[in-house]
């Protein structure tokens, strides 16, 4: 699925060794190659904690200083890549303090789903089920890529609250596993699983919404 | 032996997709989850779009550095590689 991206999921250790070696020689193609690589996933987490892209671009190039700075002392528990994502998340969280951006952090409870599309707990027949039934979405999948359904889908994350904002980009956008996101995070397992539930719920809740304002009509 | 379960209604079941989808449910859970699937059509389509919004989350067009701040980090490297 995540195939045509060269930066995809199967990163490993193994890689890491020859690379490391290259940036340390100062190999400019092995840098410029990584840079290539991974700049998109850094930038796509920098902008989930800055407004703007010439911000998030700082908060990359601060990063790789970092990264480049920092090499000599990175002590391999993890990848380089997971590394390198790290001091990204580090450098865009701090950027965002001294910008005031006021830091969302996710409410874990309440439902996913709004609780009126149920029926109550003590319907005779059927508690809990659906009172308002999701209806199928008539539009064809090559649909949902256009521009329109991808800014429903872009606006939709931006609403986020930025712990789960995180989560849902390196996960679902960029196709990391869930083990390499939570050290990455720094976060356990369960609650990797529970931001991801609750983004992945919110995007879906926006694309419904917008299916039935435009298959309405 | 399904039967014997206490019913999962939909209004949980939407509280557990994902750890259904990352394999993290019981296995009480999940025989509840999958029986309840098959007899819930409205669920199975809340499961389909669940899964059709993470596949189309993961087509999103791939975002890149500017090519200015690019070059910026190759002159950087090459300052810092000669130290
Ligand atoms: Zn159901």
């Amino acid at each position: 699925m995540h195939s045509s991206k060269p930066s995809g999921p199967t990163h490993s250790h193994g890689d890491d060794d020859a690379l490391i070696r290259g940036l340390q020689k100062g190999d400019e193609r092995a840098f410029s190659e990584v840079v290539e690589n991974w700049s998109g996933m850094m930038l796509r987490l920098a902008l989930s904690h800055v407004e703007s892209r010439a911000v998030a671009e700082e908060v990359v190039q601060d990063a790789w200083l970092t990264v480049l700075r920092s090499l000599d002392r990175f002590e391999r528990r993890s990848s380089l890549r997971t590394w390198v994502l790290g001091i990204v998340v580090n450098c865009a969280r701090s950027r965002a303090r001294t910008e005031r951006r006021i830091v969302t952090t996710s409410s874990e409870s309440g439902p996913v789903v709004d609780p009126v599309r149920f029926l109550p707990a003590n319907h005779p027949r059927w508690p809990h089920h659906w009172a308002a039934e999701p209806t199928e979405w008539r539009t064809p999948e090559a649909e949902l890529l256009v521009r329109e359904t991808r800014s429903v889908i872009l606006d939709a994350i931006d609403a986020l609250p930025s712990t789960q904002r995180e989560v849902v980009l390196l996960r679902d956008v960029e196709g990391l596993q869930s083990t390499e996101v939570c050290n990455i995070l720094r976060i356990t397992d369960t609650h990797q699983r529970v931001l991801l539930h609750r983004a992945r719920s919110r995007v879906r809740n926006a694309l419904e919404r917008y299916f039935a304002a435009t298959e309405a009509t | 032996m399904v039967t014997d379960l206490p019913e999962l209604p939909c209004r949980e079941l939407v509280e557990l997709v994902t750890d259904y989808l990352e394999d993290r449910l019981s296995p009480i859970d999940r025989a509840r989850f999958e029986a309840h699937l098959t007899e819930c059509e409205a669920c199975r389509t809340y499961l389909e779009q669940f899964r059709e919004t993470i596949r189309v989350l993961g087509r999103l067009p791939e975002e890149s550095l500017s090519p200015e701040a690019r070059e910026a980090l190759l002159t950087a490297f090459r300052g810092w590689s000669r130290l």
